[in-house]
């Protein structure tokens, strides 16, 4: 008895090493010990967790811990900055799908287990399930491997998941009426589960994904959560529910940053929604040579990078840098502003900065740029293009109407790095580049910086 | 690995599962926007706790081959997750710096 005291208290620690963790990560200063910290935490709990008295099967705990030890180290050492919204979408998912089958393990070691026990499992089964393919999905669409980035829609898709739904949630019930002996009533709820998580991201957008990736990293902690349940385990709940609040908080600042509600989100594929006229288009675009860009950038006295996905697309971030650097050794005051939903997850764009060596005291905020942006002599827009469309202040007619974006048209000039005058992933026009203060540098994002770069070395 | 949710037992668990949900609120709306990729990557680690679960499934089975297999996978699964999320999010975090790196090059 005395060592499930001992483990008890093990685990107490480790909950209070993930909290402090959590708490520690609101400073870049502290984060990487916080990190640190946390994982130390999750090896006390293993390792506490293998002295429960009566464990067996030592070679096969070993060979389970050292494979997936193995891939873990592969995959993170592995994959690069830009592909980390993939990356955490795979993670959630092997994480869900662990608390699945722990699920299916639990139930069919012991069928006919309480009521209660067989309600948690039967959750960690559907929250497990739905964020395995879910985030399977998600990772797909980032990848554009199997499905592509856009929403998928079909005629009934609502009727279809609302059945599937009711099938999940009826099949539940008679499920844990009488556990024992419904095997394959088990084995439907499974299935359907998997099939809910495809479902629910199908119709999502490649630039709703940090929504959807938050959500689902909220389940990947739900489906802790459930587990702890399953086996009556205090330290799965705080664990669990911890990240749960996490995913959950993030998903909202998402939301917020679009000026959409969640259901609104996960139930209306955006593209399609407004295939709306195109904005009557005032004036014409004005394309910039690099040569010209170059003369405006020297005499700025102060330049905001505005960096959106297309920047981790062209993998330009190292350039932007360099450029950066340049202009700052030109005496020109150099900020990056970032859009709470520039990129595919939340803080994408300041980890691909923070790569190449930007300091983070020169990332702002939306909020923080905003109230300063008139005051600013050039605003380069590399690969953003929703977030910074001036349509979302006043157009009421805009599908982004509503959503906070960063008012580059304010500043003095603006440059758009793009590659042509496609529309960004709303299927929006953007007026900005018929702005009087916008020239558009037309060409791929790193290839124009760099012969920016260029310039300046040669001047 | 024998289990029975009672109802004591339960409402004492949903009780802490309440608490650490408000807990985590506070906690994590701290957290600056700069910071939320390493924050998510580093929560989704902690979401690996589910290893514990998947340990005893491996291990408190005794003869049932079918809980031994899924047990294991479910700890590849579960550490993978563990591994993987703390390495890349100390990856990341090494990165982030304040000072000009004018040390660089």
């Amino acid at each position: 008895m005395t060592i499930g005291i001992f483990i008890t208290i093990c685990y107490i620690i480790s909950s209070v090493l993930f909290i402090i963790g959590l708490k520690r990560m609101s400073s870049p200063v502290s984060a990487r010990r916080a990190n640190q910290l946390s994982a130390v935490g999750m090896l006390i709990a293993i390792v506490a967790t293998l002295l429960t008295s009566g464990m067996m099967e030592w070679q096969w705990i070993a060979l389970g811990l050292a494979v997936g030890t193995a891939l873990g180290i592969l995959a993170a050492v592995k994959v690069t900055m830009t592909a980390m919204p993939q990356m955490v979408g795979l993670l959630n998912g092997s994480g869900g799908l662990a608390s699945f089958m722990v699920g299916w393990a639990a139930y069919r070691y012991q069928p006919g287990s309480s009521l209660l026990t067989t309600i948690s499992t039967y959750l960690a089964i559907l929250i497990g399930g739905v964020t395995f393919t879910g985030s399977f999905i998600a990772w797909a669409k980032l990848e554009e491997k199997f499905v592509t980035g856009k929403p998928i829609l079909f005629a009934g898709q609502k009727i279809v998941n609302s059945l599937l739904l009711g099938a999940l949630v009826a099949g539940g019930i008679i499920f844990c009426a009488h556990p024992a002996d419904n095997y394959p009533l088990f084995i439907v709820i499974m299935i359907l589960s998997l099939i809910l998580g495809v479902m629910a991201v199908i119709p999502i957008g490649g630039a709703d994904m940090p929504v959807v990736i938050s959500l689902l990293n909220s389940y990947s902690g739900m489906a802790g959560a459930a587990t702890g349940f399953v086996i009556i385990n205090s330290m799965l709940i705080v664990a669990g529910s911890l990240v749960g609040a996490s995913g959950i908080i993030l998903t909202k600042i998402m939301c917020k940053a679009m000026n959409r509600s969640l259901a609104n989100v996960l139930f209306s594929g955006f593209g399609n929604v407004t295939k709306k006229q195109q904005t009557d288009v005032k004036g014409e675009a004005k394309p910039i040579s690099v040569k010209d860009a170059y003369y405006v950038l020297e005499a700025a006295r102060s330049v905001v990078f505005v960096p959106g996905y297309g920047m981790a697309v062209a993998q330009a971030q190292h350039a932007v840098r360099e450029l950066g650097k340049i202009l700052e050794n030109n005496g020109a005051e150099v900020r990056y502003a970032i859009h709470p939903v520039a990129g595919r997850m939340p803080g994408h764009m300041n980890v691909l900065l923070a790569e190449a060596d930007v300091p983070y005291d020169q990332l702002f905020e939306m909020d923080a740029i905003n109230p300063v942006i008139d005051t600013i002599d050039v605003a380069v827009v590399i690969g953003a293009n929703d977030v910074i469309n001036p349509a979302a202040r006043h157009d009421k007619s805009s599908p982004i109407y509503g959503m906070p974006i960063i008012n580059v048209d304010k500043a003095k000039t603006v440059f758009v790095l793009k590659r042509s005058m496609r529309t960004g992933f709303a299927g929006v026009e953007n007026e900005l580049f018929y702005y009087d203060n916008t020239r558009m540098l037309f060409g791929d994002a790193k290839e124009s910086i760099q012969a920016l770069v260029a310039e300046f070395k040669s001047a | 690995m024998e289990t029975q949710l009672d109802p004591v037992s339960l409402i004492n668990l949903i009780f802490l599962f309440v608490i650490a949900i408000f807990l985590g609120v506070e906690l994590i709306s701290k957290v600056p926007s700069i910071l939320h990729t390493p924050l998510m990557s580093g929560s989704n680690a902690i979401s690996g706790i589910t290893i514990v679960g998947a340990l005893l499934a491996v291990g408190l089975t005794p003869g049932s081959t079918l809980c031994t297999v899924l047990g294991v996978l479910a700890v590849i699964f579960a550490t993978i997750n563990v591994v993987g999320g703390y390495l890349v999010t100390d990856r990341m975090l090494r990165m982030f710096k304040t000072k000009p790196a004018g040390d660089k090059k």
